[in-house]
């Protein structure tokens, strides 16, 4: 899964270059020209990328220390 | 004359707020710092948001889109929303465990450590300081050039600054922003900065889309807003709706460019107030959304600008679009709060690049070479301040005479930065990186950049790039960023490849014996 999620950021940055669109004046709902509408799903797809990676690829116990517990251990 | 009444009260609240954040002041120079590393999940996600949407953001991506169209948020919004988050992640989370473990201040100090090196410390300092003050221009020319603009006429009846076009003078204006945002960053430290951010972060995306609303409606003049919006975006020239008049060799370098928040030193800093790893979550899920939030109306609001039903004048320079637009469309008292929305977004970035300078220079000069006894937290807090008000006076008095567009002046500044990323990926995950190999690095990105610079006629000309048209490589021509990226890594890789690496004491402090992070 962390793996998946990888591949996951690899193709938002892939499909943010939409070169196949390029020159399409298109208006969705007559208003928001298709290179805007496109990007807005790139942000909402990359908040729910951010969201799987914090789910499956967190690292582990990233608040204490790996090597002598927790951080408030090593503070005092 | 109301609107500037409405910008200084907003001014005022802010002084307000530095003076509320010093009665919760520690007195130590870790608290004036790092906020005692206090900071939890949203004021970490307004402050980061805040402290990356500078006058970029929303002057610049208006400017632009004014002149380039639509295709400025896939440039550089979307691409921020995967990208800055991801440096926060990759980035961000371990270097706030690396700080919180060994008590680092500042990247300096990280990179010394790591690779057992002073000289490389003494090398970034200038360099860091240098592109710092770039981005710092980007502000203090931004706010300034906004609140002239919006002010034009306010003194008509007196009289006054006639060559302004009665206006506030933007020398005037910048020099009030300057001082007031050095107030309430001099009272308040980080956690008076990081107050004012979310409070201002807050006031920045209300009034953007205010703003938005109330600039639709004046420029569509029909019924509903769907049909304003409509509208608005039907009187666009094609062009300006498609990315025809964007290169897309420039476009895919575009991506380097967000990867400079991860060499941001002010974005350290504020990685570092954070009271766990944890609290990085909701600023990188959120952070792609807060961006969409701002970039597409500002971006929309651009690509109207261009269309003769917008009212703005053809060939208006790129800064004074938004202002503009703000100046046309609303009435009067609405015109002073979305002015102060302007401002809140140029001035969240411009408190915790004061405060980086300050602590930069405690942390990386004068207790790395005078020693924390001599000194003591009074003296180093007063230190801070006072290399923080130099600094704001030289940046203040450069951007007197090298007047740039803001979106080329940060592009430059964020080169620098994305130039260095290389050093900081390295330092964190590969073990072979080497001091030298670090050093030959950092000398690669300053000589690079300062020819580039030079070349582009020190950033005078917009659509410069590099391969030069005449120069024949066989690749396409691209923005300066990517060559100055490559010939850092290359260099980097290269050099650490033929050099000696750190201790195994000290590479034991970074990562295990296979070679993975310990943190």
């Amino acid at each position: 899964m962390k793996y998946a999620v990888w591949i996951l950021v690899a193709l938002l940055v892939v499909l943010h270059q939409d070169y196949w669109q390029w020159k399409n004046a298109q208006l969705d709902f007559a208003f928001l020209p298709r290179a805007i509408t496109y990007h807005i799903f790139i942000s909402l797809a990359a908040a729910g990328v951010w969201l799987l990676v914090i789910k499956y690829a967190w690292p582990v116990g990233s608040d204490e220390d790996p090597v002598n517990g927790s951080w408030e251990d090593v503070e005092s | 004359m109301i609107q500037l009444g409405v910008i200084l009260v907003y001014l005022g609240l802010l002084v307000g707020l530095g003076f509320l954040a010093n009665r919760l002041f520690r007195g130590t120079a870790s608290d004036f710092m790092l906020a005692s590393h206090s900071i939890g999940p949203l004021l970490l996600l307004m402050s980061l948001f805040g402290t990356t949407m500078t006058a970029f953001a929303l002057v610049g991506s208006t400017g632009r889109a004014y002149t380039l169209g639509v295709g400025v948020y896939g440039l550089l919004g979307s691409a921020s929303g995967i990208i800055h988050s991801l440096c926060f992640f990759v980035i961000g989370v371990p270097l706030w465990r690396l700080g919180k473990r060994y008590g680092y201040t500042t990247q300096i100090q990280f990179f010394r450590d790591r690779l057992e090196n002073d000289t490389l410390g003494l090398l970034l300092f200038p360099i860091l300081v240098l592109l710092v003050i770039c981005y710092l221009m980007l502000g203090v020319v931004g706010g300034g050039a906004v609140v002239s603009a919006v002010t034009a006429g306010a003194f008509e009846s007196q009289g006054w600054f006639a060559a302004e076009g009665y206006g506030v003078p933007a020398w005037l204006a910048s020099a009030v922003i300057c001082g007031v945002v050095l107030t309430y960053v001099l009272f308040g430290g980080m956690r008076g900065a990081a107050w004012a951010n979310t409070f201002q972060t807050s006031v920045f995306m209300v009034l953007g889309l205010v703003t938005f609303i109330v600039v639709a409606n004046a420029i569509g003049g029909r019924d509903s807003f769907l049909e304003n919006l409509q509208g608005a975006s039907q009187a666009v020239s094609e062009s300006q709706l498609s990315r025809e008049k964007i290169p897309q060799p420039v476009y895919f370098s575009f991506l380097l460019i967000p990867l400079s928040v991860g060499m941001f030193p002010h974005v350290f800093q504020h990685w570092l107030t954070a009271r766990s790893a944890e609290a990085f979550k909701l600023p990188i899920v959120l952070h792609p959304i807060f961006i969409m939030i701002l970039w597409v109306p500002c971006v929309l609001l651009g690509v109207w600008a261009s269309a003769s039903t917008s009212g703005v004048p053809p060939g208006t320079p790129e800064n004074a679009v938004l202002a503009t637009l703000v100046k046309m469309h609303a009435g009067p008292v609405l015109g002073g709060l979305l002015t102060a929305g302007i401002l809140a977004a140029i001035m969240s970035s411009l408190d915790s690049q004061f405060l980086c300078l300050g602590t930069m220079f405690t942390q990386d000069l004068l207790l790395r070479y005078c020693g924390n006894k001599e000194l003591g937290d009074q003296r180093t807090v007063f230190m801070a301040r006072l290399f923080i008000v130099v600094i704001v006076m030289i940046t203040y008095l450069l951007s007197l005479f090298l007047p740039r567009a803001v979106f080329d002046l940060g592009l430059w500044s964020f080169t620098g930065f994305t130039g260095l990323f290389p050093l900081a990926v390295a330092a964190l995950y590969w073990r072979r990186l080497t001091a030298a190999g670090a050093i030959a690095s950092v000398l690669t990105v300053l000589a690079s950049w300062l020819i580039l610079f030079w070349r582009s006629g020190f950033g005078t000309n917009k659509r410069y790039g590099f391969p030069e048209a005449d120069m024949n490589l066989g690749v396409p021509m691209m923005l300066p960023v990517v060559a100055i990226t490559v010939a850092s890594a290359v260099v980097l890789v290269v050099v650490s490849l033929l050099t000696t690496p750190p201790s195994k004491a000290t590479l034991a402090k970074f990562f295990d014996g296979e070679g993975r992070r310990l943190v």
